[in-house]
This record gives structure tokens, sequence and C-alpha cells, in this order.
């Protein structure tokens, strides 16, 4: 097994963009200078460039490759902290403005869509055919180019996975500015690699997205949340087993679980209203006396744990954490998570999956936080899973290991180097400094 | 010494001397997989029992540049494990260790010789069973399946193999042992092992692989309906889609391939049906009876004829019992056939059906048309004589067209059999240069030197103008009843 590389101490570049190279930028797409705003986790740019067309981010690409200008891409800017900060940055893509809706083939249940639409407004659009994108919006405002770099996923993802399971085609740019796709717009179909997976939570480093087709779901026509009181990690644990194999086809279980105190285990069945209420009163009896049941869900359904409290009056940023485990971790990854001195951790997410996130709050000391980085990380890795640091302020980042341990880092490198063989996009924000 | 004499004699000193076969007679047996067309009788096979062996045999392959080739039970229909002459297959066929089922983990670890129905067999007692179910699933290997991404009559509802594979120890074109993934969800880093899913054998040999266990369904149930014609059951189809319902599997067969099921299996089904349904159910038992009543409703609506439903595995099995043997039972019907793989948006399909029938008038080719209605994954069976001189060319060019028909309504030339040999030529129909190219970086990230499978999927100068398989006869494994073409 590889182990991540310390980035944090790599210095920042400075943006430093000639006369020769902002012209061609200029001519590529509409660009502007970049304002303080403009910055990628501390790493000021130089310039904002934004392309509408498929054809002006391949120009765009052409001319950062003939220049060698870094690029990051930016959606709505909801997650552009998450990762390591790139060591240089010196254009922003930001394709806000490729926000078409490209095609709804409801007969099909399918859609395509340009990378820069928001998921929000594709499910306006699918749910006027009663259609949903099966992708929990966990970051409001989120764009679907940065809801597949970081992959994110809610508590759908129990019943129908994530991004990468509802990819079906993808178009992407390349970093020498040639335009490729994959996959294409039918549900099934194994012709050629599927790129669109080693897209999906890439963080912007092998190529820019500029469309992807999905698979649709019809939209449940009724959702029951069923709330259970937890009182201890075990608890957790066995009311989440039940459930699963049980007979009662959950949509999500999700839990909220608190630095102390009580948590809940929260179970979605949604259908058809028949099927919905035949599987609630199964549900009913495994789940105690103690259940509350309720058509909507819980205040903190599908959302990540940071964003109750991320930001402070200075602008701090609270330490985003993603954990995995195989499902019998799950009492072990709660319990780990109240023996963390110092810095305490919320943890909220898919118990019947295996995928928690937690926050630390932004003013813990440093060194309590990368302690307690490290004793989740543990209990992760011997359950067969990973701890990620998605996000955290910049002292944070310096003194933590953010990514951990990654197998099969050197193969990455190599998929790396062949996509993007001058380090120009997003350098230094994914894995082993990648 | 010969690069062949050299990796053979690495392969004697680890391996018993019956897993290193250098004669020809016995290499035969491996010059084909399941499309039988193709013919080339490799090298050397060898036949590892553990991850180090196989490194270190591809490690070998490396040193000395030979190709080689995977091979899991042989059953694959795009000529994916055509072995190379001058390159050494290797066969996993003694990698068949069920390691792990984890009920509470709802997973299972296995080698990838394990036969894809044991993998349900071992979690059956657990209530659990291994999802992706290609109709050969009681021949077919893992390891197979996750080369090809193999689907099955449910993928419908229940997706690929790719939705069902969490990890997989892997050895490169290199000889590395490598960890992809693990029993958890979403490693960290690129997600390789979605690239490697479905690489039809071209970025190295899974020896190990970690899937997801399912719950079985609380209940199942099997509608057949029967219609005056396809349009019909198609616009069956379509009702039930767009009321919501996600059947586990909607199947379809025009008049000829029920007729020549009928001759084959006397499935009994609807008499005078120019079309028939099966439509599959599972799940919560409110819900599927509730879904039933839907569906049959819809089905009348759209003038099904006759509906049957079945509840209980035997009846299940009969109705099944047609479509599932609707490739093989083309013998009956036909001397010769092609199987299409091809893939249509789903709506797309009276148009294509009506496509297919023409192309099949003007030819006087004989198409009978089986598939996946519900995610439009067309099977047409292009009928034909190979005694009578110019049919196979006619059949080709027919066969063809029908993936220039999918092509043409923005489909795929292959829903599940894979692109392999047979399809290769057919890649720059779908896929521009750049396309094809940026497919090349992944290749060239994982097998630089070219060796883990060469020539297929993509089309090389030498490999293009190769024609699609024939059937000349049922694979051996269909004629011993142990697998079915689906």
């Amino acid at each position: 097994m590889n182990t991540t590389a310390q980035t944090g101490s790599r210095q920042a570049r400075p943006a430093e963009v000639d006369e020769a190279a902002r012209r061609a930028v200029a001519s590529a797409c509409p660009a502007s200078d970049a304002g303080e705003l403009d910055a990628v986790d501390g790493v000021q740019a130089a310039l904002v460039a934004s392309p509408t067309t498929a054809d002006q981010v391949a120009e765009l690409m052409r001319a950062c490759a003939a220049h060698d200008l870094a690029v990051v891409v930016r959606g709505h800017g909801t997650k552009l902290t998450w990762g390591r900060p790139p060591e240089r940055a010196d254009v922003i893509a930001d394709l806000s403005g490729m926000d078409q809706v490209l095609d709804h083939a409801a007969g099909d249940l399918v859609a395509a869509t340009q990378a820069g639409t928001r998921l929000a407004d594709l499910q306006k659009v699918l749910a006027e055919q009663g259609q949903r994108l099966s992708v929990d919006e966990t970051v409001p405002g989120a764009s679907i180019g940065g809801t597949l770099a970081t992959a994110t996923s809610g508590p759908t993802r129990l019943a129908v996975g994530t991004p990468r399971d509802l990819l079906i085609g993808i178009t992407v740019v390349r970093a020498d500015g040639v335009v490729a796709k994959a996959g294409g717009r039918v549900v099934k179909n194994v012709a050629g690699y599927d790129l669109g997976k080693l897209m999906v939570g890439s963080f912007g480093t092998l190529a820019v997205v500029v469309d992807a087709h999905f698979r649709l779901h019809p939209l449940p026509a009724e959702r029951r949340h069923l709330g259970v009181p937890i009182e201890s990690a075990d608890h957790a644990y066995q009311v989440a087993q039940a459930v699963l194999h049980a007979q009662v086809v959950p949509a999500a279980v999700e839990v909220d679980w608190p630095s102390r105190g009580a948590g809940t285990l929260t179970v979605q069945l949604a259908g058809i209203p028949e099927g919905v209420a035949g599987r609630t009163a199964t549900a009913l009896e495994l789940l105690g006396d103690a259940v509350t049941e309720d058509p909507t869900p819980p205040e903190w359904w599908g959302s990540y744990p940071w964003m109750d409290t991320t930001v402070d009056a200075i602008g701090a940023r609270a330490t985003a954490l993603k954990l995995t485990f195989a499902l019998s971790g799950l009492p072990a990854v709660l319990a780990a998570a109240r023996d963390t001195p110092g810095a305490p951790v919320t943890l909220r997410g898919s118990a019947g999956v295996g995928v928690v996130y937690g926050a630390i709050a932004p003013d813990c000391p440093v060194e309590a936080v990368r302690e307690a980085v490290g004793r989740l990380r543990d209990t992760c890795t011997a359950h067969g899973g990973s701890l990620v640091v998605l996000d955290a302020a910049s002292e944070v980042k310096q003194e933590v290991d953010t990514w951990g341990p990654v197998s099969g880092l050197d193969l990455m490198r190599r998929v790396k180097h062949e996509f993007d063989p001058g380090r120009r996009l997003a350098p230094g924000r994914f894995v082993g400094g990648i | 010494m010969t690069a062949l004499e050299a990796v053979s004699r690495v392969a004697l000193e680890i391996l018993p001397a019956d897993a290193v076969i250098t004669d020809h007679a016995r290499l035969r047996t491996y010059e084909c997989d399941g499309l039988a067309y193709y013919k080339v009788t490799p090298g050397l096979a060898v036949m590892p029992e553990t991850a180090e062996q196989l490194a270190t045999i591809i490690r070998a392959c490396a040193e000395h540049g030979l190709p080689f080739v995977a091979r899991g039970s042989g059953t694959g229909l795009s000529g994916g494990a055509l072995p190379r002459a001058d390159g050494v297959l290797i066969v996993t066929s003694r990698m068949r260790a069920v390691r792990e089922v984890r009920r509470e983990d709802q997973r299972a670890v296995v080698e990838p010789g394990v036969i894809n129905l044991d993998v349900s067999r071992a979690a059956a007692p657990y209530g659990y069973h291994y999802a992706p179910d290609p109709s050969s699933q009681q021949v077919c290997s893992i390891g197979g399946n996750v080369a090809e991404n193999s689907g099955g009559a449910h993928c419908l509802k229940y997706g690929f193999t790719t939705n069902h594979v969490l990890g997989a120890e892997m050895v490169t074109p290199q000889g590395e042992i490598v960890q992809l993934g693990t029993m958890a969800p979403d490693a960290p880093g690129y997600d390789l092992l979605g690239a490697v899913v479905g690489s039809e054998g071209t970025l190295g040999m899974v020896t190990a692989v970690t899937v997801r266990l399912v719950r079985d369904p609380e209940q199942i149930r099997t509608v057949l309906a029967g219609f005056a014609s396809t349009d019909e059951a198609g616009a069956a189809t379509s009702a039930i889609i767009a009321a919501g319902i996600v059947p586990a599997a909607i199947e379809m067969m025009d008049a000829l391939s029920i007729e020549a099921a009928e001759a084959a299996v006397r499935c009994n089904y609807p008499e005078g049906a120019g079309a028939v349904l099966v439509v599959e159910l599972d799940g919560a038992a409110v819900e599927v009876e509730h879904e039933y009543h839907e569906v049959e409703r819809l089905c009348r609506d759209n003038a099904a004829f006759e509906l049957r439903v079945a509840t209980d595995p035997e009846d299940r099995a009969l109705i099944w019992k047609g479509r599932k043997s609707a490739f093989a039972a083309m013998g009956r019907i036909s001397p010769d056939y092609i199987v299409q793989d091809g893939v249509i948006p789903r709506t797309a399909l009276p148009e294509v059906l009506r496509g297919i029938a023409e192309l099949s008038q003007t030819s006087g080719v004989r198409v009978a048309n089986v598939f996946h209605a519900g995610d439009g994954n067309l099977h047409p069976l292009v009928l034909f004589d190979d005694g009578v001189e110019g049919a196979g060319e006619a059949a080709e060019k027919v066969s063809g067209q029908i993936l220039d028909l999918c092509i043409g309504h923005g489909g795929s030339i292959t829903g599940e059999h894979g692109v392999g040999i047979d399809k290769a030529a057919y890649m720059p129909k779908m896929f521009n240069d750049a396309d094809l190219d940026t497919m090349q970086l992944i290749r060239c990230a994982f097998d630089p030197a070219g060796v883990s499978n060469p020539g297929k999927i993509y089309p090389t100068p030498r490999l293009c103008g190769e024609v699609p398989g024939r059937h000349k006869e049922p694979h051996p494994l269909q004629q011993q009843g142990l697998a079915e073409v689906f």
C-alpha cells in the first residue's frame, strides 16, 4: 500500500500570466482578470475564463497548454476548497455558464445536461415528468460537474448507488484540448472503456467534464421516514442490521450521531403508497416503541454535518471528514467518534451503506484534530474502509494527511500522467500530490 | 530458447506439471470461447492456483514481451478470450474458492474462477444472492463477468457487474499485485476499478473480487403476456415504465423466436402470439401484489390477449424456459445463425423493429428478435444456411446493418456481450478517433507494452475488416445442457 505524500508544505506559486497568454485565453472564450474572490483554497488565480460551449473549453485548454497555464475548473464554487490546495491556479475555468439541460427523454428514463447546470435545476426539469436523477443535493447550489468531480452522494445511494452508477455517458475536454466522449445515451452499453467512472471523483485532475448523460428513476409517489432514538453505538448497529436484513427494502438508512448524547437512526421507505404502507408496518414491528413516523425527513437529512456550523465569525472552516467502512464497522466508528479529546466529532450519513461524514468544529486545536483524524482513520481502516479529510482550515490541512493511505497510487499516477502529463489540471489537489 | 519456452519453464517451476499445457492437442481445447467462429490455438496454457503464481507468470510474459489472454469458463460471446498463437492463455479454473461470505457486511470475496451461480449458492443460506445473472450463470466465471461487465435479464432493476463489485485484487500487466477498492464503498483516489470492470481483460487480471450481496426478495411474480404483434408488446412495455414501475426484468420475443422456442422446448406460449412479454416483478410482497395488478391492467389496455402469472419457482421456470432457450432453439428453424447484441433507446423500439423487418424483407434473410425490452438491449438472431452459397455473407451484411440501425438511433454496438475481437471493427462507427485515443490513454497507463489481451476491443489496421461471428453450431457447453445463450 502506498501512502499519500504530504503536499501541504509545497509553496503555492503566485499566478503570473504574461500578456501573450492572457490574449490566448481571451481569444478562446470570455475571460477577465481574477478578483480577490477568485482564489482556490487560498491560491490566487490570475484569470477567470468563462466558456459556454465544449468548443470554447477545447480552445481554452489548447491556449492554456500552449502557455503552460494551470487550470482549476469551477462550477458554482460550492466545493472549491475540497481536497488539497492546488500548487498553482493560473486560470479558473468557470463553467457556470454551461447550464443547459440538453435532453430529457422521459420515455427512456435518461437525460443529458451540460456540466455547469445546477443539480437542483436539472431536478426541476426532470420532476415535470415525474422523474429524478437519484443523486441527493448534499451541497446546496452544486453543479452537475462539481457533483461528478467530487462524487458527492447522500441518503439515496443505498437504493440506487452514487453518480458513478447513474452516469451513462460523458463528454470531456482533455488537458491538450482534445474533446472526447465515452459511453452513450443508453443505459446498457459495454462498448469501450468506461471513461466516465474514471472522471467521477477525480477532482478535476484528469479532464474537464463538459456534459453528462444519466439514467433516471421515477420520483417515488410516497416517502415515509421512521426515526429511532439511538442510545449507543451498538444500538445503532442492531437497528441498522435489523432493517437491512428484513424485507422492508429501505430507500435509505441514515444515522445522525452528535458528539454527545443520543443520536437518531432514520429509515426512509419510498415507492408506491400501497407498498410503502405495507413495508412501514413491517418496519414498525422491528424498530420498537420509540419510533417516530413522518412523511417528511428530519431536518438534518441529506446534509453534511459541517454545514450546521461551518463558518465562524472570522471565516474559519470546520474540518470535513468522509469515513467509509464495512457495515460491521459501524459501532466501532460511532464509538471512536466519542473518544476524540479536544476535537468533538459529529457524524452523519449512510449507516446502511458504510459511508458517514464527520465534522470537527473550526475552533478545535490543530493537534487535537490531527489526533482525532488519526484515531478515526485507524478505526475505518481496521474495518476495510478509509478516512478522507475533504476540507479543513489551511493550518489543519498543513498538519494532517488529508487523503490518507491510497491503494493503487502508482497506477493512479500513471493514469494522471497519460491524461495530463504537464500537470496543469488542478495540480496537487488530489491523492498523492496528483 | 524461445520466449514461450522461457515462460513455460517459469510456469513449471511454480505449478504442477498438469497445470502447464504445451501439448498441441490439449491446447486445442482452448482454441475458442463461446464464439466458436474464431479459433486460435494458444502457444501455452497455464492454470495457476494463487495470485502469486499468476503474477509470476505475467511477470515472465512481460519480461519476454509475450501477450497473455485471460480465460474463465470460455462462455464469452465476442471472442474476448480468443487466445494468441504467440502467447500464453491464463486459465482461472483452479482459482475457485469462495473465500468469505459476510452477511453482516453484505459482501462476499471470491476468486476469479468461481462460477457466478456459486456465489449466490454460497449466500443463499443467509437469504442473500449475487444480483448480476447472465444466462450462462451456471457456468460463467466471476472473472469473466468482471472482464465483460456482465448483465443479465435482471440488470434492468439491479444493475450490472460494475454496480456490484466493490473491490478487486488485480495483477497488472507488469505482474504487480494491487488492491483496488475494498469492502467499503468509495475508496479514495481514481476509480480504477470502474475502468477495469468491462475492460475485457486488457488492463490486467483480477485474482480476487469483493462483491455486494443483495437481499433475496420476499416475493417474485412472473407474468407472461401474449400480444398480436411486437407493436402492442412494445406499447405495453412503455406503459409499464411510464407508470413508474421498475420490474426486475421485461423480456420480449417475436413470432419467429416463439416458433423456434416452441419447436425446441414446447414452452406452450400463447397460441397465435405475434409477440410475448415476460415481466418479472420482485420485492416486498405487498408491493409486488399491487404492481402485478398494474402490469396486468397495462398489458390488457395494450391488447394482450392472454395473461399467465407464476408465483412458485416451477411455474416461473416454465415461463422462463421458452425465453432462455430462444437462442439455442434457432437450430430448430435454421442451420446457422448470428447472435447480435445491440442497444437502442427503448422508445425507438417500434421504429427499429420495423427497420429490421425491412432489412429482412429486402435481403430475404430471416431475423428472429429476442430482447431485454426494458432497457432496449436487442438480440436479433440472423438466420442463414451456410450450405447455400452467399447466404453467410448476406447474413453478415444484415447483422452489420442492424448494428448501423442501433447506432443511428443513438444506441450501442453491444449491451452485454462485449466488443472482443468480433466487433472491434465497429468501434469507429460509434466513437471517433479522439474518443478511441482517449480510451487508449487508460490502456497506456495500465499496459504500456500492450501484452494484456492485445487486439481486443480496439481496432488496429491488421484487425480491420473482420466479420461478425457466426454460430455454426451450438457451443459445446450448450450441447451438454450446461449453459444457455441468453
